[in-house]
């Protein structure tokens, strides 16, 4: 997928004014952060739970490369196969080999953000391969040829009205001739539609939410059982997960699944949650032949043992991007890339280079309220932080802002001048708002006053008064 | 008058004023000298004070972040406390200094100390010195903003509210969304102004609909950013911080208002 | 490919700065594999079982399950039955070849026409056993086997699960202990179900039957 995070600045301003968006992201702030809240409520131990999510993940992430070896061993004793990828390339070249060895023409895909990242569907695409995402939102979002803005509810950024637009554009072939608004008749339209798409498959592609090391198992977590379709009808299964998805055992993952589902939907536990482990077995009756597993580092492991490994903890639960009044305000697409939101803004630079998302770890008034709601425990703001200063190492932080900062910390570093300094300036502030005790425009500060009033200066300030009344008291 | 005698008794207290109180608007400095010399503390005001750093800080710039703070150190650690009437930047001392010096265990250690006894003002009447009520008048109905740094960094949210239901006539009515960040963030708002607005057009149209009469929080930066936005909007709300009010100091125009 | 295996791993212990995990530390982390720590269990999953078999039928419910809870065994084919009877759904059924299953007097619900065997798109109604039930969230347990075919749980409109009270368990760490009690290692599924399959993703407004049943009915035996 093409970064566009270059241009974040202007892409958020496209956003603001992008008056379906706005509409759509309404339900956003009206559902999730209400939602969580009262699930939370209903469980005493949740900030125990999240305590023990932390640190559970931070000893899988101290023995990340222990871990890894086991799951690929247990996965193997029960048949199903292991292939590392370093980047998106080698990921797509396993997914597309894969495919090829069964000579497969369709796959159908559950939710997988994994997929996403490495590009899969375009690839497909590119192969003769038909990808087929049967996630609601994906399916709404792949008609429209566009990208999740959002990592568990892909098509937030859209109203009934463009889904109904989408699915009638698409869906007079299997005799869906009318256009319907109704979210439960559009719902029924994907089901009878994506029905056949399960049953003529050859792959299933699925994400993982979690890898277990114990049993050699990958676990799906969701609502709407295209994920369970997906990977039970078609002959192979391919689960794609990420290097830190490890997770020890089930009791770990049973930790986690608590910490997952109430900050991300605000349910207790989602409708399913399905554990895998290897290709069906010779007595079974249904299930697939083949089991792989991809597991993908694309510049994860180079973050473990530095400033970012906090951000290895994540289990993609999107309370940071549900909550954050920047995401609530422009939504995921403007982020310019797979993973937007907080979470994104920490991870982005990673995955796709600091001079390509410099923007995004910037564009957050650190305002905490991620960090408040993150499950497990992650400094999101800290991490941004530390974005910042290397950008500002590098000279990559716009040379404005270093010329007023440089000129700032001159004085600042300097009390005597910066006195003198403030008190002119607050002078100076004083006669520009004198007649309205505002000033409404004011040059250089046009970011400020293109939107809003500057409240004037009282006149003389703090430290030249108080050193006048202590001089009188002496 | 005899504050600059030293009283041995006497918690003696640093007071931050901050860049923003010490240009915009001093009457918050005196209000907090008032409410904590009310509440038996001696208070001195360094003049070896400018900024605490958090603009270099949060713009990554660690040199002139720990310049700063170094200055800050210097200038505060022989009181007995370091009080700032402002979340955001007494959450910069507190909860920040100590990392800025990583590997510098000699700085990190001053550091810690000075974390250790610096407080928001309000926090710090309730939390340390036990204030449970001010004597205080203001006929209004009143709503509060919980700046994030201050309900996030320092846990401020009930103690505001806490004293201002002892201020005599007040009336508070809180807004939705209180917790929600105003937009200003520092930098942010001049560096990302389209997005700081929508932020502060949100926040001014949950104060409105509070129909509360003035608007109070415990930082000015947001202050001046909410003020600023509700006086370009027409509405006829005023803006105060809330050491004004506590202090009753109230008989001075509101932020942004003509004398 | 082993090449990747080989880079991923080097650069994840230079990383870690150490080599392989080795030694104690690596008999350490065998015992915590072999023998699981429980983390935080949720107080309300720790209550007497009797209360465990309310909580159950209650978070199913709230999750919009409908439960029905029968005295004995014998009395699960009458009220499979009624139950299709009260929606309106034809007496057909796909069971999971069970043997517990199969030796209930089906013949006590003459007019159920019952296949075995596992789910193909159309069927409109399919039983099986659950494995255990889960109070702490009102969660049933199946596992994939010759006995329990996992399509049974997706593709039909209906999914009716025959659960024992006896199986109810408090929390999800107590369905692991009677998974690895088994001691037939992890089948290639484990389903935990709780309530029929739904979607927000049209607006964020719930529906309930995106991909998988629309309804999920429990008969409860012994509650
Ligand atoms: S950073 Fe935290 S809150 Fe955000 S998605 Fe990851 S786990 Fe969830």
């Amino acid at each position: 997928m093409q970064v566009t995070s270059q241009t974040f600045k202007s892409n958020a301003s496209v956003a603001l004014r992008d008056a379906a968006l706005q509409r759509a992201l309404k339900n956003l702030k009206a559902g999730f952060p209400g939602k969580r809240a009262a699930a939370i409520a209903k469980l005493p131990e949740f900030d125990q739970l999240r305590d023990a999510g932390r640190d559970l993940k931070n000893h899988v992430l101290e023995h990340l490369d222990f871990y890894l070896e086991r799951f690929e061993a247990k996965v193997i004793e029960q048949g199903g196969q292991v292939h590392w990828a370093r980047d998106a390339a080698e990921a797509r070249q396993i997914v597309l080999d894969i495919c090829r060895s069964v000579a497969a023409r369709r796959v159908t895909k559950g939710k997988s953000m994994i997929s996403e990242e490495i590009g899969l569907n375009e690839f497909l695409e590119a192969h003769g391969i038909q990808p087929v995402e049967t996630d609601l939102g994906e399916y709404i979002i792949q008609l429209r040829h566009e990208h999740p803005s959002h990592i568990i509810a892909p098509a937030i950024h859209l109203n009934r009205d463009q889904v109904a637009d989408a699915f009638h554009a698409h869906h007079g072939p299997y005799g869906f001739t009318e256009r319907n608004e109704n979210p439960r008749a559009l719902m029924n339209e994907a089901r009878q539609v994506l029905r056949q798409q399960f049953l003529s498959a050859d792959v299933g592609i699925t994400g993982a939410n979690f890898c277990i090391a114990e049993t050699g198992t990958t676990v799906i977590v969701t609502n709407e059982g295209n994920g369970d379709l997906t990977q039970i009808l078609p002959r192979v299964h391919i689960a794609l997960a990420s290097i830190e998805k490890m997770v020890p055992t089930l009791e770990d993952v049973s930790t986690l699944t608590r910490l997952l589902t109430r900050s991300a939907t605000g349910q207790e536990i989602t409708v399913y949650t399905t554990f895998s482990s290897g290709p069906r077995r010779v007595e079974d009756l249904d299930g697939p032949e083949q089991f792989h597993v991809v597991l993908l580092d694309n510049g994860r492991s180079g973050m473990l043992g530095g400033e970012f490994q906090d951000m290895l903890r994540c289990i993609r639960c999107s309370a940071c991007m549900n909550h954050c009044p920047v995401y609530g305000a422009i939504g995921g697409h403007a982020y310019g890339w797979v993973y937007p939101g907080p979470m994104g803004s920490v991870l982005t630079p990673q995955l796709v280079g600091i001079d390509a998302a410099g923007q995004l770890p910037n564009a957050s008034t650190f305002c905490g309220r991620c960090e408040e709601v993150c499950p497990m425990r992650i400094p999101l703001p800290k991490m941004m932080r530390h974005w910042r200063e290397r950008e500002f190492e590098r000279h990559l932080s716009p040379a404005a802002v270093r010329f007023g900062l440089g000129a700032w910390a001159f004085f600042a570093k300097r009390p005597r001048l910066y006195r003198i300094v403030a008190g002119v300036g607050a002078w100076l502030l004083r006669r520009l708002g004198s007649r309205k005790g505002r000033i409404e425009r004011l040059p250089l500060a046009g970011g400020w006053t293109a939107w809003r009033d500057l409240p004037a200066p009282q006149g003389r300030t703090f430290q030249q008064q108080w050193a006048a009344r202590q001089g009188a008291r002496s | 008058m005899s504050a600059t005698l030293s009283c041995p008794h006497k918690p003696r207290v640093g007071l931050f004023v901050t860049c923003l109180v010490d240009v915009f608007r001093p009457t918050v400095g005196f209000a907090a000298v008032k409410l904590l010399e009310d509440a038996g503390c001696t208070v001195e005001v360094p003049a070896a004070q400018t900024c605490c750093g958090q603009p270099a800080y949060n713009s990554g710039d660690r040199a002139d972040a720990r310049d700063l703070a170094r200055q800050v150190i210097a200038a505060f650690e022989d009181f007995d406390y370091v009080v700032v009437p402002s979340g955001s930047c007494g959450g910069t001392i507190k909860r920040h200094y100590p990392h800025l010096f990583d590997g510098d265990p000699a700085w990190q250690t001053r550091a810690e100390r000075l974390s250790a006894k610096t407080f928001e003002l309000v926090s710090f009447l309730t939390d340390v010195l036990g204030v449970e009520r001010v004597i205080a008048r203001y006929p209004d109905t009143v709503t509060y903003h919980d700046s994030c740094s201050g309900l996030r960094e320092l846990g401020i949210k009930s103690q505001p509210r806490r004293l201002l239901a002892t201020v005599a006539d007040l009336d508070l009515r809180e807004m939705a969304e209180s917790e929600v960040c105003c937009g200003f963030g520092g930098t942010f708002c001049v560096k990302y102004p389209e997005l700081s607005n929508r932020m502060v057009s949100e926040k001014a149209a949950h104060i409105q609909t509070s129909e509360a009469g003035t608007l109070l929080a415990g930082d000015l930066g947001c202050l001046l950013n909410m003020a600023g936005k509700l006086q370009r909007e027409g509405a006829a709300i005023k803006v105060r911080h809330i050491a004004e009010v506590l202090a009753g100091m109230t008989d001075i125009p509101a932020i942004g208002e003509p004398d | 490919m082993s090449d990747a295996r080989e880079q991923i791993l080097n650069t994840l212990r230079r990383g870690l700065q150490r080599g392989p995990v080795a030694g104690e530390r690596r008999a350490e982390l065998e015992a915590r594999l072999a023998h699981p720590p429980r983390n935080v269990i949720p107080a309300r999953a720790l209550r007497p079982h009797f209360e465990q078999v309310d909580l159950f039928v209650q978070m199913a419910r709230n999750a919009a399950a409908t439960v029905d809870p029968v005295t004995h065994p014998a009395d699960v084919p009458v009220a499979v039955s009624a139950f299709l009877d009260c929606e309106g759904l034809p007496a057909e059924l796909v069971m999971a070849p069970d043997p517990e299953l199969a030796a209930l007097p089906w013949s006590e619900a003459p007019t159920l026409h019952i296949e075995r065997r596992a789910a193909v798109d159309g069927d409109q109604t399919s039983v099986s056993l659950a494995f255990a039930g889960i109070a702490e969230t009102g969660t049933l347990v199946l596992l994939s086997g010759p006995y329990s075919p996992t399509t049974l749980n997706f593709l039909p409109d209906t999914h009716i699960v025959v659960l024992r009270a006896d199986r109810i368990v408090g929390a999800y760490e107590d369905a692991w202990d009677l998974l690895r009690a088994r001691g037939l290692g992890m089948p290639r599924t484990v389903n935990f179900i709780t309530g029929p399959s739904r979607s927000a993703d049209i607006e964020q407004t719930v529906q309930m039957g995106a991909h998988g049943p629309l309804r999920l009915h429990v008969v409860l035996v012994g509650g």
